[in-house]
């Protein structure tokens, strides 16, 4: 369990390690900054000394030795935009975002996982046709024009929710179920499927003739076996849960990291997009690093392997 | 070949009369037992024997009121055990008699036993649901039948998971499941298919040892005949979804009376003749949902008459306790 534990974390170091050096090779061939910063009446002595203070004249693998050694520190440069630090700004807006990815995978698990297994069970009836079609709705509709639908019809037609931004507490409710729609459909799917698979299995058939009662069977003995693709996908769902939110936080106008990330895109504002996506990356990987845990206590095939 | 063992008593642990259990397909009705009886005595094995697709299995379903529902269905027919027919009970009546009364152990143990509970859970669940026993009780029970069956250290392979195990080692848990609770009637389903012939040989050791201590009824579904001679007391050889021939060990080894009986032991290989090729039947069972109106055989069999084809032959008496059901012996 240790073994298997350190050699995870292991991974995950390295995976940041990657997405760090990825991330600083994209920054350099998006093009040089300086054509922001600077204007057309700047000679080529701003040019230098830009260059200069940003660390621009040096050679590359210094360049990154510098950014790495930031980053350690929690130092990604300043923002050109916004003039001040970096880190500053994703701590500002990072809440937002871990409020809402933290609503939607709940909705996710919430409506995918009972409704998975209910499909499963009562396969073939009223209510495994009425999963069959949250899950199609969920995994065709593409989350920009769910979005725009739900806000049409619950905020500007009823008028039940506010249609943008975060200044109510049931602002939150349009962009969470935007968000975790797909993965709500992909739970379900993922949970009829593995729950029809057990239930079909020898050790179900043994648990039966043990004289074990249906509900027991299904909660204790099939569930828990159920559980393990869908967790698996636990992992994926909460890193693409951060990176969905470019979509959905620009749709609803949500004060998060994904909206700032396309601020900065737009904006060329290199030192705070590297920030964001290193923040994305690090969200990521502590929540696979989570799911591998929990996996480990699910499965005691992972746990002694 | 043990027929006229002491511990064979008169009294009937398990009886069964014109059982059918059918099966909705959209290719029609599958008649996959259709009509059977048996009964069985305390203390004896009667071995189930026929080749796959025969029925066997869903008899053993049906005797443990597994058949899935739909597609599957008893049409009718009467399965009394200790004295009462489980057929009209309730599910949860009948999930309170399953394990307690009447166990199982099927065939595959790598896949039998559930990859996330340890051992130990496994096994004192079942002592658990059925008696109602203090905690440390049931720890204690399940250690001891874990003993039973040979489980070495079984304090600590308990806390061990199915996939720490080896194959005969997990079907001597599953059979430690199936004994656990002091079932009348143990129903083993081609439990030793899947292990090597050692470990084969030292789980029936120890089937028939247990038997011999509790008493416990067994019923022997395979389509071996050396198991059938090594562990059985009587014999019924399954064709078709129905009983074609059913006796003694002796009766069916010494005088096969019904043709299907003949061929199949004719096509067990023998060690101590050497062929060039193995003998085999010929043809195929009939499908299922579209059995023909007389005797289901009697496409592939030698001695076929025309009365074969026109009605199913009755069962008839070849000896005490020895009926086949074949027009021949008319």
């Amino acid at each position: 369990m240790q073994k298997y534990l350190v050699r995870r974390f292991l991974l995950a170091l390295v995976t940041l390690l990657s997405v760090s050096l990825i991330i600083f090779i994209m920054s350099r061939v998006s093009g040089d900054p300086r054509h922001i910063y600077l204007d057309d009446y700047s000679t080529q002595e701003d040019w230098d000394r830009m260059g200069v203070v940003l660390g621009l004249d040096k050679p590359y693998y210094q360049q990154y030795g510098i950014f790495l050694k930031g980053a350690l520190r929690g130092d990604f440069g300043e923002s050109v935009r916004e003039g001040r630090p970096v880190t500053e700004v994703v701590i500002e807006r990072a809440p937002a975002t871990l409020l809402l990815g933290a609503v939607a995978f709940s909705f996710s698990i919430l409506i995918g996982v009972p409704l998975g297994i209910l499909s499963a069970v009562k396969r073939g009836t009223m209510m495994d046709s009425f999963g069959k079609l949250i899950a199609l709705v969920g995994q065709s509709a593409p989350p920009f024009w769910l979005g725009i639908m739900l806000m049409f019809f619950f905020a500007v037609k009823l008028g039940m929710v506010p249609p943008y931004g975060k200044q109510e507490w049931n602002s939150i409710i349009l962009p969470a179920v935007t968000l975790g729609w797909y993965y709500a459909a992909a739970n379900l799917r993922l949970v009829r499927s593995a729950m029809l698979d057990v239930l079909d299995s020898e050790y179900i058939k043994l648990a039966r003739a043990k004289g074990v009662n249906s509900r027991t069977i299904i909660m204790k003995h099939a569930f828990r076996n159920a559980l393990i693709p869908p967790l698996t996908f636990a992992g994926v769902t909460i890193g693409a849960l951060v990176t969905g939110s470019l979509v959905v936080e620009t749709v609803f106008a949500w004060p998060g990291l994904g909206r700032l990330a396309i601020e900065a895109l737009f904006a060329f504002d290199y030192p705070l997009l590297q920030g964001v996506v290193i923040t994305f990356t690090l969200l990521y990987v502590t929540a696979a690093f989570i799911v591998d845990v929990l996996y480990a206590y699910v499965d005691p095939r992972i746990r002694y392997a | 070949m043990v027929t006229t063992d002491t511990r064979i008593n008169t009294e009937t642990v398990l009886s069964v009369e014109d059982l059918r259990t059918y099966f909705t397909t959209r290719w029609g009705v599958v008649k996959a037992v259709d009509g059977i009886s048996f009964d069985l005595r305390r203390g004896e094995t009667l071995g189930i024997v026929g080749e796959s697709g025969c029925g066997k299995s869903v008899t053993m379903l049906s005797l443990m009121r597994l058949i899935p529902i739909p597609p599957g269905r008893i049409v009718s027919g009467k399965i009394i055990l200790d004295g009462e027919d489980i057929i009209p009970i309730s599910e949860q009546e009948m999930a309170r008699i399953r394990g307690s009364k009447i166990a199982l152990i099927i065939q595959d143990p790598m896949t039998s036993l559930n990859p996330v509970f340890s051992i130990g859970n496994q096994v004192e669940e079942a002592i658990r649901i059925h008696q109602d026993i203090p905690r440390r009780s049931v720890t204690e029970k399940a250690l001891e039948v874990l003993r039973k069956v040979n489980i070495p250290a079984a304090e600590q392979r308990a806390k061990d998971y199915p996939h720490q195990m080896s194959g005969g080692m997990r079907q001597r848990v599953v059979g430690a499941i199936g004994i656990s609770c002091q079932p009348q009637v143990l129903i083993a389903d081609e439990p030793t298919t899947s292990l090597d012939v050692t470990i084969q040989a030292q789980y029936l050791k120890l089937l028939k040892d247990i038997q011999r201590e509790s008493n416990l009824s067994i019923i022997f579904i395979t389509h071996d005949f050396g198991i059938v001679a090594k562990m059985c007391d009587r014999v019924a050889v399954m064709y078709a979804g129905r009983i074609v021939e059913h006796g003694s060990v002796r009766d069916i080894f010494n005088n096969p009376s019904h043709p299907y009986t003949e061929a199949l032991l004719a096509s067990v290989p023998k060690m101590d003749r050497d062929v060039d090729r193995l003998y085999s039947i010929e043809g195929q069972p009939p499908p299922l949902h579209d059995l023909p109106v007389g005797c289901a055989f009697a496409d592939r069999c030698p001695d076929v008459m025309d009365k074969c084809r026109e009605q199913y032959p009755d069962s008839l008496a070849v000896s005490d306790g020895h009926i086949a059901s074949c027009w021949k012996l008319e």
